[in-house]
């Protein structure tokens, strides 16, 4: 029994190929208490910085800094009442956000967050994630349909017809990035994740830079499809509270209610490491070849420890400045705390055989977190499309440059 | 228990296709006799994938194919359902009986 | 990688696909049934994972399960099915049709009894890691032309679709 636990670590593949449970399940529970982190930092991280680049504060009451804001949101959404509509059809009204949830999960199987941290590597890793995502459209629609009233069925159509229409973008150019993955020594690609990243190792370029500019293109066709799969600003009309009262998920309430919101962020993840892997190279460090050596691989280790030790000392310094009045003594004294943990990962992160291991986990994680920003900065910048505008740009404008952007890589791939 | 072979997939199929041909024949509603098609195909899918363990890829690609017709004849067929609709306002297979109207 | 539990993952998965099938054409409502073939598909997702065909089974949960199902519940929410569902569910033929389907039944049976030794009971040994690169190159070697011609196929239907059901052609 410890044997087959053991066994495990002299591999050197991902535990679905080595064909171990044990550790199987154990990154499972492991990629679920991180995205389960990653949703409640999501929360309190969307609603500072858009209030931020709105020049106001954001939540500042309920912790220091409004820290405890995503905890005392879920408190509430777990204590609310559930409501079902009095028509509606309760077996398809329970199960419609388990299908969200549950396909915005299973796509982090197959996510590689080194070369043997994923769960498993499937032969058809690229394929499994755009299908399995293509699955949550029939979550969208039966929410709509189940809740047996004008505003969610609108919105539940109207959702569902944009992140069908955005999904033949998206796929357009995940099999340009896939084309370029042929173009190694052997001449043969793969749709595995981690080979998709390895091809990128092995040709020294990340995809995003390669046959400039093509990458470039099928990078932006991909980042502009999946803000509209995920159904975010500026492509949220069917959920936006203005327009449709919230959509499909309208009838919902309570628990869930947050577990939409849950899926929803999941799969913001969730494509956001697509777009990691098949173009901004995986869990690579930057410039491994340009700035390559001992003493480089030294310096980009030490990254991750001192990311985490500035953020402490950032909150020190706010702890400083927290007013200096006795109503805010548990405040400051949390703050505090938050930043010795904050100082005491980034310590930690500094000891040499834990940075060697989380040297891939960091820069994968670090790529995601730059799509993130890059989330919330497009919803405090762009304004609403109107739903005919969002049809049309999905298949009147990005489905053309999607089939230029693959054919001229085919061609590209052919001359060099 | 015996060894899973390729005749357990076959004995799937079949009843998959029977179940197809009992939902084409009895039932009323033109969606669901449209997805009693669509489980006859896909019994048919099965068939050939379970073969293509014994002689080669072919039957895998034969799949593709039929996947791919199975997804052009639903929504011709969800079409002509639509503009049927339009004009006689009834889902029911018994009704669409008349040539002109 | 050996494959583990295959007897228990076969029998679970075939009883769901089966059991799904039956619901689909037993349902009242067309949205129950629709989601019970959605069960169905995956259920036989699965079974193709079994077989050593991902690729099949990637593409069966992209077009089938998320592609043409959609299109299918599109289609019943478009349609007003509240009248239907106090009616019949069954048509005045019902029992020949069973009695139809029962007799191709009996004969699936006599043809598997019958020719049970018929096929060799080999199997090839298809590495799993380059299953879609085999399939690529029998896809866009030998099948070329069934490849270019099913992608015709599939623009006359999205034309005939749009034909069909627009308000005035």
């Amino acid at each position: 029994m410890l044997d087959y636990i053991t066994s495990y670590l002299k591999s050197d593949t991902t535990p679905g190929s080595a064909g171990n449970l044990f550790w199987a399940f154990v990154y499972i529970v492991l990629i679920f208490l991180g995205l389960s982190v990653a949703v409640i930092a999501m929360n309190w991280l969307e609603r500072k910085i858009l209030a931020h680049m709105q020049v106001r504060l954001g939540p500042m009451r309920v912790g220091p800094h409004g820290l405890l804001q995503p905890i005392a949101d879920a408190l509430k959404l777990l204590i609310k009442e559930d409501i079902m509509p009095a028509e509606a059809d309760p077996f398809v009204f329970w199960i419609a956000p388990l299908v969200v949830v549950i396909t915005a999960f299973t796509v982090f199987i197959v996510v590689p967050f080194g070369p043997t941290h994923a769960v498993t590597d499937m032969n058809i890793g690229v394929l499994f994630m755009l299908g399995v995502s293509s699955l949550s459209v029939l979550g969208v629609v039966m929410a709509g349909w189940a809740s047996n009233s004008h505003y969610p069925l609108m919105g539940a159509l109207r959702s569902s017809a944009q992140m069908v229409s955005y999904e033949i973008a998206m796929g357009l150019a995940v099999v340009s990035a896939v084309l370029m993955t042929s173009l190694n020594k052997e001449g043969t690609g793969t749709l595995s994740m981690i080979g998709i990243v390895q091809a990128q190792q092995a040709q020294h370029v990340w995809f995003v830079f390669k046959f400039f500019p093509l990458g470039l293109i099928a990078f932006f066709i991909f980042a502009v499809a999946m803000v509209a799969e995920t159904n975010r600003a500026p492509f949220d009309l069917p959920e936006a509270e203005s327009e449709l009262t919230a959509g499909f998920h309208t009838e919902y309430s309570g628990f869930r209610w947050s577990l939409f919101f849950l899926a929803e962020y999941s799969a913001m993840i969730a494509v956001s490491s697509i777009a990691v892997t098949l173009w901004l190279g995986g869990w690579m460090r930057p410039f491994p070849n340009a700035l390559g050596g001992e003493t480089w691989d030294l310096v980009f280790s030490l990254i991750p420890g001192l990311i985490f030790l500035f953020l402490g000392a950032i909150t020190f310094y706010s702890t400083s400045r927290m007013p200096k009045h006795p109503y805010f003594r548990v405040q400051t004294l949390g703050l505090g705390g938050f930043g010795a943990v904050l100082a005491l990962i980034g310590l930690l992160l500094l000891i040499p055989p834990v940075r060697d291991r989380v040297q891939d986990i960091f820069w994968f994680c670090a790529k995601v977190a730059f799509s993130m920003y890059m989330y919330i900065w497009y919803r405090g910048t762009f304004p609403r499309y109107r739903f005919d505008q969002l049809m049309k740009v999905g298949w009147k404008v990005l489905l053309p440059m999607g089939i230029g952007v693959l054919i001229l890589t085919a061609i590209a791939g052919v001359l060099f | 228990m015996a060894p899973i072979t390729t005749l357990h997939y076959l004995v799937v199929a079949a009843a998959l296709f029977v179940l197809g041909v009992i939902g084409v024949l009895t039932r009323r509603n033109v969606v669901i006799v449209l997805m009693s098609i669509e489980l006859i195909l896909n019994a048919v899918n099965l068939n050939l994938v379970a073969f293509s363990r014994i002689w080669g890829l072919h039957g895998q690609v034969f799949a593709i194919f039929v996947i791919t017709d199975a997804a052009a004849e639903a929504a011709v067929g969800l079409g002509i359902l639509i503009a049927f609709f339009r004009n006689k306002e009834t889902v029911n297979v018994d009704e669409i009986d008349l040539l002109k109207w | 990688m050996a494959p583990v539990a295959t007897t228990f993952f076969f029998y679970f998965l075939s009883a769901l696909t089966v059991l799904s099938g039956v619901l689909v054409i037993t349902r009242k409502n067309p949205v129950h049934s629709a989601l019970a073939l959605i069960m169905s598909l995956l259920g036989q997702a699965a079974l193709y994972l079994m077989l050593y065909a991902p690729f099949v089974a990637g593409v069966q949960i992209i077009l089938y399960a998320g592609g043409i199902m959609v299109l299918f519940l599109f289609v019943i929410m478009l349609v007003n099915i509240e009248k239907s569902l106090k009616e019949d569910q069954f048509n005045k033929q019902w029992l020949v049709g069973m009695a139809a389907a029962v007799a191709l039944g009996a004969l699936f049976v006599f043809v598997y009894i019958k020719g049970k030794g018929l096929f060799p009971d080999r199997t090839i040994q298809m590495p799993e890691q380059s299953n879609t690169q085999q399939v690529a190159v029998l896809l866009y070697g030998n099948y070329m032309f069934a490849f270019e011609i099913a992608s015709l196929l599939l623009l006359v239907a999205v034309i005939g679709a749009v034909v069909m059901a627009k308000k005035r052609i």
